[in-house]
């Protein structure tokens, strides 16, 4: 007999679906078959059964192969790393608990490190244009039950966030939106006539790199005052149209994602979608949100900021916080030379990040906490497996609207093996040896 | 546990009536007791103040609204952090502070009790998990209800039952301790961009007026019998001419008794009441009407306050009246965060500077004192900034400088750039009233705890109270400079919280062991209310009714608040 | 007026945080107090003498004392920070944050600086006789607050984010700039003597900029005035003036709707 779990929560992206259900085996220990979930969320949780999966950690030596260590000495080489470095950088946190990272935040104060998550290759732009201008925004449930006006700004839902428009955003019936998707308008803008583009009644297919000058463009339309003929490529008539259809709206929302946080212009382009949005409240009410892309990442946002008051990319090597994207950032800080050993955790910077960075973790004391076996985890000295976060172990994680949700754990881990906030508290513990306090 | 005797004070204890008396108090076991083993620790508090720790009734301090605000404000820490020591983590922040620094101010001041005024539901895990990373401090949060969808249904259709039902479950799902009232009917106005700014503006849609959504959420606050009354921020806040709101909804608790088993005897707090006391129809002649609400507020006596007094500082507001912070942003074109809650409630986040050198802001600074000096029953006023709104609660110190010595005020009122316009509005350069160290335990101490229902506990130093005791350098006996009032307040000589010291010459020595509070309602079973919320998390939640209910390990050492409502 | 020269002996292995260099605390110090002065390396927490030789001391006052940096100070931040007055002359090429927060005095370097130069000034005179890097003069992270007053002059380029936030004062830059100038901004001035390639004035709400090279591609938000004659910085001739930004909000004084200015020279 298998029996079902329900409720479960997918920790794959920021849309953190909750009605997930998974089938496991009765001794509890495989899980047979996941219902509800997309095709990525549901590899999430079937990959973790993969029989090659590392269980042990493993250490890198000279020759380039790998030899397996026990967790002792991986929280050994661990500690020593960090208490011997000057400016470590402490990378990732967007795909493990809020209880984890919380653990991890009291080793980077003991050390002096650097905290930073995935917004700084992501939505940290999106960040540094709240810190400027705010951000008028709600929850997803508000767009469900209210929403007739849903513009996507660069960013493709259908990819990314496959059940965003099912459960949120283009098709749920809400409380004042009972038929669906004949409630709303759908706004897509992207250079590119993408799978979200194609359910859209305007696509706007703007110039790459445009998208400051084109919101600028809408916000003047808002106004009323003038334009010249074309923006972006896109006729000041269509412009003039969109902005009053926008206007007529009961309740807008601009989604939007990495094509307008990482192309040119960066939190400038956010900065201006945020003074749109907030314009379009002297007519109707309209709010705007970041498509946030790893489960946890708006979650590392909020311990960071109630525990040291900054979303991401802050520097605790002189015992207070500061911050300064541009400075403090992992990119910055890996080809400027600025740190001297990389701890990596919940995160994939050897895929993510540019080769000139990935370079420099591998001469570096280094360690990869990963359940798989990454491009991070093949340039680290030190690569610890552990359990899978909402699949093996459950934990807090925040929504990308920031709800948070309570992960559940499905089935137990392999034998003997670690969690990320088990293996981080030893590390903890053994630092409190290493580090004392001035 | 270690015995501690606290020696040869001057005692200030509304609960036993001491009124700066010479005597000692004794700790055993993290209560009071009456008295020690000649092992116990001696604290010697000769020529010192004694009070009770004091307890905090409204503050913002952790949840979605208040980490928007530190998040969005990097300036707001810049070159004033705090670096971490051997006892204490690192601390920054000016008018949000992290949580750390939170609970490591509050002690330090003497404060060993705080309640976060503002929870959204479906963000109780969030608050949850700031309150279990503030040390030293207990805290409970209070869940807001005043624009929850059910409980405008229920209330429309006049059934109080099944709106404490549902109280009763919010309460338990998301661990909160009161009844909150916000703005009522205007934030879910708010969601179509609207407001409700009297008392009888009908909801859109839900065609119920804010009167009735609060005069029924006291009725279920007092069928539950719950030990806070209803805490409500008003509609209309912070506009000229908004002081006959104020007292319409005022009113509305006169219709109402207290039942409950806490020894509560009031119906309705009204809170940061100085937002709410304006007169004058626009910012040229705004003006202070401090004086019509607080003799309302004296008469009627099952009211309590608070008085939300601006410091004059930059600071950072923020409140679940969403509409109030639009207003705000429109005024004053700082940037505006803004969090709709589905089903619920909204918030918004503005920074807002106080200037001495702004009529308004002068004017409104007088309006929070003169609500305080105009009290008569000190056990039904306390002291509050609304932190962060009218500024942050670090400088309570100065607040109660200002009431204390009528000195202090008129060396700010000279020094204000408009204090003859400002006098001309304002009562304040006419009062000569000092609050006395008694009046200010009352305000601080035995008047909130009294007020949440939990006078056993808290705001006294009667023997089976809590250990939470208060040394502070000032000596009742002798004259003191404006300067050294507030210096004193600043810094505790010696904090015990439940018997462990936390502070000790105004520096942290441990991060204490706090506690959760939280309200356990039990509530006759009402299927009717269970298949309405079953009903509405399937159909208009965005997620699912068994991931809704806070977990007992989001708190630290829950200690639930019992309330039998069973018929 | 006392001169102290600190010159880079022993370069940090990773980078130097040396706020300390600056007139208000080297004045009134002996040469040895100065070496003992704090500096940081990561988290360790060093002085100014295990990286510098320091010779002479400071004057009796921040306006008494010069300073002068020699040596390769490459990996250096937060030279001549928060000063109000005397003289700091580097001779390189300092890192991030050279003369951030400066509210007064004279900062000359004679190489070129990295980013943050001049970030949330509020007065003094700041010359980069190279090029300088992002975020010349703009405001601090959030605060809505940036460059209040004072003077920045760089002879070669810049990057992007000039003059974010600017509320007052005067850049100017000799060579070009990257993306963004004056974005924000709400008050003072801003000349580019070279060329800018796009988003100049964006969100502008008061303020003036003078570009006198080309903008590949102007904000829709700017819309076309007059031709007037002006002096410039030295330069007198013919420029096109330009209104906006017109999708921001816009004060109104005396009846009129008060515009940032952009001005680009014909």
């Amino acid at each position: 007999m298998t029996k079902t779990v329900t409720d479960v929560i997918c920790p794959f992206c920021g849309t953190l679906c909750d009605d997930l259900e998974v089938v496991v085996s009765d001794d509890g220990k495989t899980i047979v078959d996941v219902y509800n979930a997309c095709a990525i969320g549901a590899e999430k949780f079937m990959h973790s059964q993969a029989r090659d999966r590392v269980k042990r950690p493993r250490m890198q030596q000279p020759d380039g192969t790998y030899k397996e260590v026990s967790y002792d000495e991986a929280v050994e080489y661990t500690a020593q790393m960090l208490a011997n470095a000057k400016k470590p950088l402490m990378y990732g946190w967007s795909s493990t608990s809020c209880e984890a990272q919380s653990v991890g935040h009291e080793i980077a104060e003991k050390v002096g490190a650097i905290v930073d998550n995935t917004a700084t290759v992501c939505h940290g732009t999106t960040l540094i244009a709240v810190q400027d201008v705010g951000i008028p925004s709600c929850t997803l449930g508000e767009i469900k039950n209210r929403a007739d006006r849903i513009i996507f700004w660069g960013c493709n839902p259908a990819h990314a966030h496959p059940r965003h428009q099912s459960r949120y955003s283009i098709f749920p019936r809400g409380f004042f939106t009972n038929k669906g998707h004949k409630n709303r308008k759908v706004v897509v803008v992207d250079p590119r006539r993408t799978d979200t583009a194609k359910m859209a009644d305007y696509h706007f297919q703007i110039e790459q790199g445009r998208d400051y000058e084109l919101l600028s463009a809408f916000r003047v339309a808002v106004r009323g005052e003038w334009l010249p003929d074309t923006v972006a490529g896109i006729s000041k008539e269509r412009i003039y149209e969109a902005a009053e259809m926008l206007k007529s709206g009961r309740f807008g929302i601009i989604f939007f994602g990495m094509g307008v946080t990482q192309s040119l212009s960066k939190n400038h382009n956010i900065d201006e979608a945020i003074m749109l949005t907030k314009d379009l409240n002297d007519y109707t009410k309209f709010s705007i949100m970041a498509m946030r892309g790893h489960y946890n990442v708006t979650g590392s946002g909020q311990v960071m900021g109630w525990q040291f008051g900054f979303p991401y990319a802050t520097d605790l090597s002189r015992g207070f916080a500061r911050y300064n994207p541009g400075e403090t950032t992992s990119n910055d800080l890996l080809v400027r030379g600025e740190v001297d050993a990389v701890f990596v955790l919940g995160s994939d910077p050897g895929a993510h990040f540019p080769i000139s960075s990935v370079k420099k973790i591998s001469q570096l004391p280094s360690v990869c906490v990963d359940p798989h076996i990454t491009p991070t985890s093949e340039v680290s000295k030190l690569h610890v497996p552990v359990a899978f976060v909402g699949v093996e172990v459950g934990g807090n994680c925040y929504r990308m609207d920031n709800v948070p949700i309570d992960a559940r754990k499905v089935v137990d881990p392999p034998e003997g093996m670690l969690t990320d906030e088990e293996f981080l508290t030893r590390v903890n513990k053994r630092l409190e040896q290493l580090v004392a306090v001035t | 546990m270690t015995e501690y005797l606290i020696k040869n004070g001057f005692v200030f204890d509304p609960v036993q009536g001491i009124k700066g008396d010479k005597a000692d108090v004794a700790v055993k076991d993290g209560r009071i007791v009456t008295g020690v083993s000649s092992g116990a620790k001696v604290i010697d508090a000769a020529g010192k103040t004694v009070m009770a720790g004091a307890v905090e009734i409204h503050a913002h301090i952790a949840g979605p609204k208040v980490n928007e605000g530190r998040n969005y404000r990097p300036e707001d820490k810049l070159f004033t952090y705090t670096p971490k020591s051997r006892q204490s983590r690192m601390a920054g922040g000016f008018s949000i502070p992290t949580t750390f620094k939170t609970g490591y101010e509050y002690a330090r001041m003497g404060y060993t009790t705080a309640m976060e005024a503002a929870m959204p539901p479906l963000y109780a895990r969030h608050v949850h998990e700031e309150m279990r990373d503030t040390p030293i401090i207990d805290e409970g949060a209070y869940p807001v209800f005043g624009n929850n969808w059910f409980v405008m249904e229920y209330l429309k259709n006049g059934e109080i039952e099944n709106a404490a039902a549902y109280i009763a479950w919010l309460l338990r799902a998301s661990k909160g301790y009161a009844i909150k009232v916000v703005n009522p009917g205007g934030t879910e106005a708010w969601s179509w961009g609207l407001n409700c700014l009297t008392v009888n503006d009908p909801v859109p849609y839900f065609d119920i007026t804010p009167a009735e959504i609060m005069t029924g959420l006291m009725q279920a606050n007092e069928f539950l019998g719950l030990p806070h009354s209803m805490h409500v921020h008003q509609n209309s806040l912070g506009n000229p001419g908004n002081y006959t709101v104020t007292l319409d909804s005022l009113k509305l608790a006169e219709k109402i008794k207290p039942n409950n088993k806490f020894g509560r005897d009031t119906v309705l707090h009204s809170t940061h009441l100085q937002f709410h006391s304006y007169g004058g129809d626009n910012w040229g002649n705004f003006e202070s009407k401090s004086k019509e609400v607080m003799d309302y507020v004296n008469r009627q006596k099952n009211i309590t306050i608070d008085t939300g007094c601006v410091t004059l500082d930059e600071t950072t507001t923020m409140t679940a009246d969403g509409p109030f912070e639009h207003h705000l942003t429109e005024l004053n074109h700082l940037k505006w965060a803004n969090i709709d809650v589905e089903l619920e409630t909204g918030s918004g986040v503005v920074p807002y500077v106080y200037s001495p050198d702004i009529k308004v802001c002068e004017i409104q600074w007088a309006i929070g004192l003169e609500i305080a000096l105009l009290t008569k029953d000190h056990m039904r006023t306390f002291i509050t900034t609304d932190h962060p709104n009218a500024g942050p609660f670090i400088r309570y110190p100065r607040i109660i400088k200002w009431l204390m010595s009528a000195e202090a005020r008129k060396e700010r009122i000279d020094s204000f750039k408009h204090s003859a316009k400002m006098i001309d509005a304002t009562l304040i350069a006419g009062m000569d009233r000092e609050i006395s160290l008694y009046e200010l335990a009352q305000m601080t101490r035995a008047g909130p705890a009294k007020a949440l229902g939990l006078a056993n506990l808290y705001g006294g130093l009667a023997p089976g109270m809590d250990g939470d005791v208060v040394v502070y350098n000032f000596n009742p006996e002798k004259d003191h400079k404006p300067d050294e009032i507030e210096k004193a307040f600043s810094a505790a000589a010696f904090v015990l919280k439940r018997g462990t010291p936390v502070v000790v010459d105004g520096e942290i020595v441990s991060n204490g062991n706090k506690r959760t509070l939280w309200v356990d309602a039990k509530t006759d079973e009402n299927p009717q209310v269970m298949r309405d919320i079953r009903d509405k998390f399937l159909r208009y939640y965005s997620i699912n009714m068994n991931n809704y209910e806070v977990a007992g390990h989001f708190l630290t050492n829950p200690m639930a608040i019992e309330v039998d409502a069973t018929r | 007026m006392e001169t102290v020269t600190i010159t880079m002996k022993n370069p940090p292995g990773l980078f130097l945080e040396a706020d300390n260099v600056s007139p208000d605390t080297f004045a009134g110090k002996k040469a040895a107090d100065i070496a003992a002065l704090h500096a940081f390396e990561g988290r360790e927490q060093t002085s100014l003498g295990k990286y510098f030789e320091v010779s002479g001391n400071g004057g009796a006052t921040a306006a008494d004392t010069r300073i002068v940096v020699k040596g390769d100070v490459s990996r250096v931040k937060y030279i001549g920070m928060k000063m109000t007055a005397g003289e700091v002359v580097i001779e390189n090429s300092p890192d991030m944050y050279t003369g951030a927060w400066m509210q007064g005095g004279k900062l000359l370097v004679k190489g070129s600086t990295n980013a943050f130069t001049g970030i949330g000034m509020k007065g003094g005179e700041l010359v980069i006789e190279g090029d300088t890097g992002n975020y010349l003069g703009a405001a601090y992270r959030g605060d809505w607050r940036g460059m209040q007053g004072g003077i920045i002059r760089v002879r070669g380029n810049a990057g992007s984010d000039t003059g974010y936030f600017m509320n007052g004062g005067t850049i100017i830059v000799e060579g070009n700039t990257d993306v963004h100038v004056g974005t924000h901004m709400e008050g003072g001035t801003i000349i580019i003597k070279g060329n800018v390639p796009s988003k100049v004035g964006g969100q502008m709400v008061e303020g003036t900029i003078y570009v006198f090279g080309t903008i590949d591609v102007m904000m829709p938000g700017f819309k076309f005035v007059k031709d007037e004659e002006m002096e410039v910085d030295g330069y007198k001739g013919l420029f096109s003036l330009f209104h906006g930004d017109l999708g921001e909000r816009h004060p109104k004084r005396k009846g009129q709707v008060v515009y940032g200015k952009l001005y680009q020279k014909i």
